[in-house]
């Protein structure tokens, strides 16, 4: 072993895979398991009350998970990771480890439909209240702040406006507050963009999306850098005596190694929504190509953007990878590499042709997710956010007129010709039904 | 230029061994690799206390012969406990100090009459001074990590808690008691 800090191509195909000692197994084993055989009794007690490191059940730890769990850490640069069956028990996990009823969070408005609907509607049924902050500015979420408030939460690039967090200054906010800020970094994953480099505590992610790739396997993670003083009186549950472990403290145990010690001990055992070890295998080969993927991801998504913005049958471009964007400066700041690949635009003529555009595309599959190495597009107000409110809809900045586009890594060439092709077809039906009804 | 060379005889006089400096990754496993036998001054036998859990974890998880000093105790885990390192059967290699910062340089200059190679203060505890002193008297010196992460860190544990290690390896995973 040697002092060398290895690069993040390095990580991405190493970082939580050393070969194991009896086979010497070079990819990581699938540990297709629920439950793993104790030493003896003395072993089994140990493991319980966590005086020592081991597998149990598959719901609080398996193997092949601590893989991914150790990969994803090292590639955010955080001090550990607990894997989750998809991003939004990721999140939930993080809310309800912090959070309880008659505590407060303070959210970004531009959020993913569905954690939009996690905070206003599950968690606020729980008595956990959310203020939605409809700007990046963070004196706005400043000024949101409540005594009860427990965490800051934000995305790192908005879905699908392409607002760019200011990750820094949300940072300062939630920390002279003392609380932590939890960061979705799904969009630009830790080769683009590294929220804990910037201020922040806990990073969440949808392993589903880039992270993943290919579109198979659904996962989360949560990762946290191990530096929030959680001692500092505003989470009694991090320093009080847990009876359920003999009266230990995940503090005054664990110290930096608490937070995530509790979120795998009493959350996941709580709560179970556990990665399986089939979904961990599949989506660690995806993370072994990220670094490459993610580069022609960016790329094509640049040149898209660029080309559809000075197409005259697109009414606007939302990319903060292009000048016009309100957040450009800063993308080009803190995402030198990329802005990601999933943006949006409006196609001239409103909702109906931006449906008949759609309708027409030949390559680019229409459908809700994001971050596949396939071209996906999907028009949100018929679909993904069409549980919002007009008001919510309006704040999460989606027009209902707006395509959104996660870019893949087709020939770019060949998406360029597809959309082209469907926005003449979109623009020809539209035209002739304008005639019909013209001549009627 | 002669002022930082007088400085720097002086250093050397006052500090024959040099300057203490918070040991790398790579020293760290070596002053765990290199040991045989630990010594936890300020053990407990309250198995909610960090001193347990690290006792626990090196008892079941590594190959050291572990002691326990404690003036006020006679059994932890059913091992003798010793009230001081001087009446422990044999020289330690290790001293893990779970006491209050201001008492590790007394605990020091005892690791040092016995023969110990490393002194390490457990995780969140801090003395520079203690550590300097350590390395004046010919020993190694760690502070505020914790044996028990740190050995499990090489030896695969603190992987199978989802943590990050830090080791990029490509030989098996080296294993331990």
């Amino acid at each position: 072993m040697s002092e060398r800090e290895f690069g993040f191509r390095t990580r991405a195909l190493h970082a939580g895979t050393v070969p194991d000692a009896v086979h010497g197994t070079r990819a990581v084993p699938i540990h297709q398991s629920t439950s793993f055989v104790f030493k003896d009794t003395d072993d089994a007690a140990n493991l319980f009350a966590l005086q020592k490191y081991g597998s149990i059940y598959s719901r609080i730890g398996n193997p092949t998970v601590n893989a991914l769990e150790e990969r994803l850490a090292s590639l955010e640069g955080g001090i550990g990771a607990v894997a989750t069956a998809s991003g939004m028990s990721a999140e939930f996990l993080v809310f309800a480890a912090l959070c309880g009823t008659g505590d407060h969070i303070v959210a970004s408005s531009k959020l993913y439909g569905g954690t939009v609907t996690q905070l206003d509607v599950t968690l606020r049924r729980f008595g956990i209240e959310t203020t939605f902050v409809d700007t990046t500015d963070p004196e706005a979420f400043r000024a949101a702040l409540q005594e009860n408030t427990k965490v800051v939460y934000t995305e790192t690039v908005a879905n699908p406006s392409s607002d760019v967090a200011d990750l820094r200054g949300l940072a300062d906010v939630a920390h002279e507050h003392g609380v932590p800020l939890v960061v979705d970094a799904t969009l630009t994953t830790p080769y683009l963009l590294r929220p804990i480099e910037h201020g922040a505590d806990i990073v969440v992610h949808s392993v589903t999306k880039f992270l993943g790739g290919h579109g198979t396997t659904l996962g989360g993670v949560v990762v946290e850098a191990g530096t929030f003083p959680w001692d500092n009186g505003k989470f009694p549950s991090m320093t009080e005596p847990v009876p359920s472990y003999g009266d230990l403290s995940w503090w005054g145990n664990f110290g930096e190694y608490g937070f995530l010690t509790k979120l795998r001990s009493e959350q996941l055992r709580d709560v179970g929504p556990s990665l399986s070890p089939q979904a961990a295998f599949q989506l660690m080969q995806g993370i072994e190509t990220l670094p490459q993927r993610m580069g022609e991801h960016v790329a094509n998504a640049q040149r898209i953007a660029e080309w559809l913005e000075s197409d005259e049958r697109i009414s606007y471009v939302n990319y903060a990878g292009l000048p016009s964007h309100p957040d450009h400066e800063r993308a080009r700041e803190v995402l030198p590499l990329g802005a990601g690949s999933v943006f949006s635009f409006g196609v001239t003529g409103g909702r109906e042709v931006g449906a008949r555009f759609i309708e027409a595309l030949q390559l680019a599959s229409h459908l809700a997710n994001v971050g596949d190495v396939r071209t996906l597009v999907l028009h949100p107000g018929s679909t993904t956010h069409q549980q919002l409110t007009e008001e919510q809809m309006a704040a999460a900045g989606i027009p209902d007129d707006l395509i959104r586009i996660s870019v893949g890594l087709e020939d770019v060439d060949d998406v360029l010709w597809d959309l082209d092709q469907a926005l003449d077809a979109a623009l020809a039906a539209t035209a002739a039904t304008e005639q019909t009804e013209e001549a009627r | 230029m002669s002022t930082t060379e007088t400085t720097a005889d002086a250093a050397h006089a006052e500090h024959p061994h040099g300057i203490w400096e918070p040991p790398s990754p790579v020293r760290r496993l070596q002053l765990l690799h290199s040991a045989r036998s630990i010594a936890i001054v300020g053990a407990s036998n309250k198995p909610q206390r960090a001193s347990h859990f690290v006792a626990t974890y090196l008892l079941s998880s590594s190959s050291y012969r572990v002691h326990f000093i404690n003036p006020r105790l006679d059994e932890i885990l059913g091992q003798p406990v010793y009230p001081s390192l001087a009446e422990l059967p044999e020289v330690p290699d290790i001293v893990d100090i779970f006491r209050r910062p201001e008492d590790v340089p007394g605990i020091v200059e005892e690791a040092a009459e016995v023969g110990a190679q490393t002194i390490w203060m457990q995780l969140g505890i801090r003395n520079p001074e203690a550590a300097q002193l350590a390395r004046d008297r010919g020993m190694e010196a760690v502070q505020d990590r914790c044996v028990k992460i740190e050995h499990a860190r090489f030896h695969g544990g603190l992987n199978l808690a989802g943590f990050n290690t830090g080791v990029i390896s490509a030989k098996r995973q080296r294993l331990d008691g």
